[in-house]
């Protein structure tokens, strides 16, 4: 149980990363990317409500949409929970912790537009369909991985654009065009990363 | 068939009700009380959200003043009553406050100046002067399409035969203009009687002459003039100390190119 677990949650990490694999929440990699903290800072964030969205999102799927056949209404039912979700978590933030509400900013009303969030919840019940074996806790695991896998990548690509606001950049590829280069060879460079989860773990 | 249109309505209503109620439950119960001193200092700013204090507007300026990191004064749209009400408010001294106002550093009228060429693009100057540094034949020169006017929200700013002058009794020294100006050429003085030297053109005499029949050839005549050792010249242009400058007038009388004015903002 804990080595699939695991698995999961590595698989998230590397080889199913949402920026730089699935190509979702690509906005936030590039328009909050340019300093380490506030990378941090969304990353965490995003973290947070994709763990929270999933474990709202997948029971209501589950035991309300399912078996109502309401299952096509999926898309619009969990942009509304998220959306609901988010702004939540920023009124408890903004009461009981107002240093870290500071700190996130534009950032967490932002989120609620992001579609890596969505993504993550829609596709772990993508995967409960696939293999009846991912259940509840596969999928929050696989959200809180999702949620670091994009952590890892903001981060790595932070230092990566601080390495390129140093160099002397061409004009015409100075400020977007030389970013979008720098993501594409990251994103090649974590598709190294193909099948080594399961070959660690068997 | 009612049913299966129905159900889905009355479900997805549902859950944004009861997401609805949450939240509306939340922002009641958790409300957080706003801070009532930085709100009464905000009535108290005039609201323009010019960002001439240094903060990001006038919210950013009161809750600034409002936990002490910042002093009164500091707004130079509301200047001496404003800082005079926060600081009675605050029960702090308001310190001084020096009255400036915006001036523009041009006289290259259509009179004084020609075009070089033809500009037919978008209508600002800061499209034009991107165009081969503006159609004007003085490439410092005012573009006279009015950046500066649609900047300014006190109907200060006006374009007079192609160049902007600023009224200076509007004025209310929000610098928004100068920021607009790409040609740099507005910029503050204080409101006192003074001499202005109307031209920014740093090119030699010469140079000068064959672009604009007004503006300033670096003749030092006023520097000579002065008895205050107000007026210098600097790279072929003249320019005042105001700390310094009397308002006594010499070098406005002198000067062969009748680019020094006489400024008064009491006028």
């Amino acid at each position: 149980m804990m080595k699939s677990l695991l698995a999961i949650f590595l698989a998230a990490i590397l080889t199913e990363n949402y920026i730089l694999n699935k190509f979702l929440g690509i906005c936030p990699f590039l328009g909050v990317s340019k300093k380490l903290d506030t990378a941090t800072g969304m990353s965490i964030a995003v973290t947070v409500v994709m763990v929270i969205s999933t474990a709202a999102t997948w029971p209501i799927y589950t035991y309300v949409l399912v078996p109502l056949n309401l299952a096509y209404l999926q898309t619009i039912v969990f942009i509304l929970i998220i959306a609901a979700l988010v702004q939540f978590i920023e009124t408890v933030l903004k009461k009981y912790i107002p240093a870290l509400y500071n700190a996130l900013g534009i950032y967490l009303p932002l989120i609620t537009t992001n579609c890596a969030v969505l993504g993550v919840t829609m596709l772990v019940i993508e995967k409960g369909q696939a293999d009846p074996s991912f259940g509840f806790i596969q999928s929050l695991v696989n959200a809180f991985g999702s949620g670091i896998g994009f952590l890892v990548a903001m981060v790595l690509f932070a230092g990566v654009r601080e390495r390129i606001e140093n160099n002397d950049v061409p004009k015409c590829l100075q400020g977007l065009p030389i970013t979008l280069v720098a993501a594409s060879l990251t994103a090649v460079s974590f598709l190294g990363f193909q099948g080594i989860v399961d070959k660690m773990l068997g | 068939m009612m049913n299966e249109i129905l159900i889905p309505i009355l479900i997805v209503a549902g859950i944004g009700l009861l997401c609805g109620l949450i939240l509306a439950f939340a922002s009641i119960v958790m409300a957080v009380p706003k801070d009532e001193k930085a709100e009464t200092i905000r009535e108290l700013l005039p609201g323009a959200n010019c960002g001439a204090c240094g903060f990001s507007g006038c919210d950013g300026y009161a809750k600034a003043l409002a936990t002490g990191e910042s002093k009164p004064g500091l707004c130079p749209v509301g200047g001496a009553a404003v800082a005079k009400s926060i600081s009675a408010y605050l029960g702090c001294d308001s310190g001084e406050m020096e009255v400036k106002v915006a001036t523009v550093h041009c006289l290259g009228s259509y009179d004084n100046t020609s075009n070089k060429a033809e500009y037919e693009g978008i209508e600002t100057c800061a499209g034009a002067a991107a165009v081969a540094g503006g159609p004007a034949s003085c490439q410092y020169g005012c573009i006279g399409l009015g950046d500066c006017v649609r900047a300014c929200q006190y109907n200060a700013v006006s374009v007079c035969n192609g160049v902007a002058r600023i009224e200076p009794t509007r004025c209310k020294a929000c610098s928004m203009c100068i920021k607009a100006c790409p040609k740099h050429l507005i910029s503050f003085i204080p409101a006192k009687k003074q001499a202005v030297v109307r031209c920014t053109n740093c090119d030699k005499g010469a140079q000068t002459n064959k672009v604009c029949k007004i503006g300033c050839i670096g003749c030092m005549k006023c520097e000579k003039t002065c008895t205050h050792d107000a007026i210098h010249v600097k790279n072929f242009i003249a320019e005042v100390d105001p700390q310094k400058c009397t308002g006594c007038g010499e070098c406005v009388d002198v000067c062969p190119r009748h680019c020094i004015t006489l400024f008064d903002s009491n006028l």
